[in-house]
């Protein structure tokens, strides 16, 4: 259940936004990438859970998720990799570096204005 | 309504070293398999069982996860395969942090298959990548045939689940009904591979150590 993990800190992060912005957060975007995604329905439930009586409670959750890109020592290009066919879709080469697959990110908080 | 840009990372480094260790693997052309289950369910009986039937046939390695002791790598080594003991004091899952610190210690290249061992717990650790080929979850009779029902995420994410211990089913002490179990994993998992067996007394494990000599070739010839 790494999900209530995730959705602690989220609650934390978004509560300090919430006090430095004087306003009510609404919603928020989160994106995450292909090898450690967070269930979204598990992530919105666990959020539910502990954001119930508190500044966050209501607040919407996005998530985006992302592919895994890998960058081609070849040629240079920088390409979404599939794994089970591990090469440059450009020059046909197998000589890669995975780039970091994409974080579990924070992106944006929608607050209410007034 | 008022849009603020936070972008900022909510957990830590694990996925990185999962990719690192995903890529490893892929490179090295090895297979390695997360076994997560229940504390109790016979995992470390299923892999000596499982390096003493295949010897001659694939080279094994072994990462144990607990969160003390060196009891279950001792296991291991007695059946002659190596084997890294991991001591997590406390945690409920191993990372791939130390899954990528292991490997340093283990003689991947003359290994066509490594286990990862996890620390016993059926939620956790299925939510933290490893960089693994693949997942096993492993269910024993005793602890009932609703588990795939109750802890869905494991069963959905395996690729193979062994339900151990079927030895206890004869004579009726277990009340576990194995179409049952099977029929809930396969909701969830239409592609998981199923092998009833004991451990113990050896039932079924022809069938799954088949399975691992067939997914080994299939890794090597790709």
């Amino acid at each position: 259940m790494h999900e209530m993990t995730v959705a602690q800190s989220l609650m934390t992060i978004i509560a300090e936004q919430a006090e430095q912005n004087n306003a009510r957060p609404v919603s928020v975007k989160i994106s995450c990438g292909t090898l450690n995604p967070v269930n979204d329905e598990v992530l919105s439930f666990a959020f539910e859970a502990i954001a119930k009586d508190t500044p966050c409670e209501g607040v919407k959750l996005q998530v985006e998720h992302k592919p895994i890109r890998a960058r081609c020592k070849y040629c240079d290009s920088n390409f979404d990799i599939k794994l089970s066919q591990p090469e440059c879709p450009k020059c046909g080469r197998d000589d890669f570096e995975l780039l970091p697959d994409a974080p579990l990110v924070l992106e944006e908080i929608e607050f209410q204005t007034e | 309504m008022k849009k603020v840009e936070i972008v900022k990372k909510i957990l830590g480094e694990n996925e990185k070293f999962a990719l690192e260790n995903l890529f490893f693997f892929t490179k090295q052309k090895k297979i390695c398999l997360n076994i997560i289950s229940s504390p109790g369910s016979g995992k470390t009986t299923i892999l000596t069982r499982t390096i003493n039937e295949l010897k001659g046939k694939i080279k094994i390695g072994v990462i144990e996860g607990d969160i003390q002791t060196d009891l279950d790598a001792e296991r291991i080594r007695a059946t002659e395969a190596p084997a890294v003991q991991i001591n997590t004091e406390g945690a409920c899952h191993l990372s791939a942090a130390q899954i990528n610190d292991a490997l340093k210690q283990l003689p991947v290249e003359d290994l066509d298959l490594i286990f990862i061992e996890n620390v016993g717990n059926l939620v956790c650790p299925s939510a933290f990548e490893l960089g693994e080929s693949g997942k096993i979850v492993v269910l024993s009779v005793p602890e009932g045939d609703d588990k795939p029902a109750k802890y869905p995420a494991i069963f959905a994410k395996s690729k193979a689940l062994l339900i151990n211990k079927i030895d206890l089913l004869d004579g009726g002490h277990v009340d576990f009904d194995i179409e049952k179990a099977r029929a809930d994993a396969r909701r969830l998992n239409k592609d998981i591979e199923i092998f009833s067996v004991s451990a113990t007394r050896g039932d079924g494990m022809d069938r799954w150590c088949d399975w691992l000599v067939k997914t080994v070739a299939k890794s090597a010839s790709q």
